[in-house]
């Protein structure tokens, strides 16, 4: 047998139903090589529970009543929230934090059968693309440790790159799934708007915020999001009332006749020629799997950006608003009275991005701006979903790059968030529209990192995603290499 | 359009922030750096485009549902308040806002 954490999600399970390996063997391992690990990706570890939920695991396997994925360990982004471990969306804030409930997602997952060995490190309330704005220090790549994971899911992408656990969850508002996925090699799946409970998600941008499944392969991805998704009608407002699916039965199909659209605004000068490269490698493949490559236009994609970055510091400043010293987390010392409590325990808890964006938030939604920046933002949005539906007309995905650049330096871009802002021009479209979109590993660019490839779909066609993204995983090695030292 | 540091004060009390004059010069240069993306929004057309709050209203009309008014949760008043600050006899505590 490989050795456990060279294995797949699917591998895994399989292994644990056929009793090669115990639920409580494989929690030790991963448990082990978490504990060891250096880079930064877990913000919390709990051995007991982790080994009590392996414990009840081996235990349904040895009554026959095993879950869909029963004993395979994961790590949960810090942003859901868990009985078992803190969380802190990797603010201080929240730091100490106990939440007396478990996400829906968590939840779900853990009735797949699914063993949590730990909390994930990201950006504060999942705000920033290279997880340097978290609380609790940075996440390195295990490509380049000098270099950025990407974020928002940044120590969910390291942690899988690096096998401390075969998936996570990460969560997905303006591309932190696909990014940091793009930039550690691994593949990452953020669904349709509404596909996966937000409930327990710490919320940043309601209308954009979605969870989803990171891991090596499409395939693990697709039995993770089968377990992940489904109506949540009474916790989640916007959860949308369509079935849960089998993402695993279509998986096979041939790619023979697939309209792949290309839209030419994510191949413009912005883009890297070093990942250019890597993405055109990758449409070569899909085009010896039969597929045909379509010009597409995505007109208003460079207008995403301040559509984006309008309408989710909104959400944030009114989201956020909770975090005031009296219900939870942190509370200033010293104050005169209420208001300045208040003040005081936002300032002393909150990091510099977060302050920008409630700042911005708070500017653009108040009295005389509200019409001019948040409503023009909103009927923007609706015309960027649009451009989608006129696209698909044409074809059936839509593939391009993740992100201009491979992963860059750490402190790179410290000091000039608008640098942040721009780097996330190409997911921005696909999370306004609230379509699936994903990162499949295409290559390697400048230093030997990793570059993502995005497949968007249109809406609820996470299958043919996830069929496009294996048929190229059964073509190509790039989602089996391993950094070194790995 | 640029904003001023009134503008920052302004915004900073609304969202009960205290900032440091250091922290309110930086965030000024920042958020007028960012403004300068926003110029572009302004300059579309958006006549008679209705506002898009749920994205997949693109495709299919989305009510925002409401849930009958019943308690659905079991009663959790110590866990709920195990993060609190400050807590007595099951009240959160707040500094005096009534003299």
């Amino acid at each position: 047998m490989t050795t456990l954490h060279d294995m797949t999600v699917a591998e895994l399970a399989r292994a644990l139903k056929t009793k090669q390996v115990s639920a409580m063997e494989t929690a030790q391992h991963f448990l082990a090589r978490s504990q060891a690990d250096t880079s930064g990706s877990f913000l919390a570890l709990n051995p007991q529970a982790t080994l009590d939920q392996a414990a009840a695991s081996d235990h349904r396997l040895a009554q026959g009543q095993a879950g869909a994925l029963e004993g395979v360990p994961l790590g949960h982004k810090d942003i859901f929230v868990t009985r078992d471990f803190p969380t802190t969306a990797g603010s201080k804030i929240l730091a100490g934090y106990r939440s007396p409930f478990d996400a829906t997602v968590v939840q779900k997952l853990a009735s797949a059968g699914m063993v949590t060995v730990g909390k994930l490190n990201c950006d504060e309330f999942a705000m920033g693309s290279a997880n340097e704005n978290s609380a609790f220090g940075q996440v390195t790549n295990p490509w380049d440790t000098s270099r950025v994971p990407g974020g928002s899911s940044g120590g969910s992408a390291a942690a899988v790159a690096a096998r401390l656990v075969p998936a996570a969850t990460g969560t997905d508002t303006g591309g932190s799934i696909r990014q940091p996925a793009s930039f550690c090699g691994i593949t990452g799946i953020k669904p349709t708007y509404g596909r996966a409970s937000r409930y327990g998600m710490i919320a940043y941008a309601s209308s954009l915020d979605q969870g989803g499944p990171m891991a090596r392969t499409a395939e693990d991805c697709a039995l993770l999001l089968s377990a992940m998704c489904g109506p949540d009608i009474d916790r989640d407002s916007t959860s949308l009332d369509v079935p849960a699916e089998d993402f695993t039965a279509s998986l096979n199909q041939s790619l023979d006749g697939l309209r792949i659209g290309i839209p030419k605004e994510f191949f413009g000068e912005g883009l890297h020629a070093d990942v250019r490269a890597a993405v055109d490698g990758a449409l070569r493949e899909y085009e010896k799997l039969g597929a045909k490559l379509v010009p597409i236009s995505l007109p208003r994609t460079e207008l995403s950006i301040p559509v984006y970055y309008i309408i989710a510091p909104a959400e944030a400043s009114s989201n956020l608003s909770r975090f005031d010293g009296v219900k939870f987390g942190h509370r200033a010392k010293d104050y005169t009275d209420l208001v300045d409590m208040y003040k005081k325990t936002r300032a002393e808890g909150f990091g510099n991005e977060v302050k920008r964006r409630i700042m911005t938030g708070a500017y653009v939604l108040s009295h005389g701006y509200y019409d001019a920046y948040y409503l023009q933002a909103q009927k923007i949005r609706r015309m960027i979903a649009d451009d989608f539906q006129n696209a698909f007309k044409e074809c059936d995905v839509i593939a391009g790059p993740v992100a201009p650049s491979v992963a860059w330096k750490l402190g790179d871009n410290a000091n000039d968030p608008v640098a942040d802002y721009l780097a996330d021009i190409f997911t921005l479209p696909a999370s306004l529209a609230g379509l699936p979109g994903m990162s499949v590993p295409a290559g390697f660019g400048a230093h030997g990192m990793p570059v993502g490839l995005q497949l968007i779909g249109n809406y609820f066609k996470e299958a043919q995603l996830l069929n496009a993204a294996h048929r190229l995983q059964q073509a190509t090695d790039f989602h089996l290499r391993k950094p070194e030292g790995i | 359009m640029s904003l001023t540091s009134q503008d920052i004060a302004r915004i900073a009390n609304l969202a009960r922030l205290e900032l440091q004059p250091e922290e309110s010069e930086r965030m000024l240069t920042q958020i007028n750096g960012f403004f300068g993306i926003v110029e572009a929004m302004q300059a579309v057309d958006t006549t008679g485009i209705e506002p898009m709050a749920h994205p997949v209203a693109a495709i299919q009309d989305i009510t925002l549902r409401l849930r009958p008014d019943v308690a659905s949760e079991p009663n959790q008043r110590d866990l709920n308040q195990q993060s609190a600050p400050a807590v007595e006899r099951g009240l959160f505590l707040v500094p005096k806002v009534i003299e």
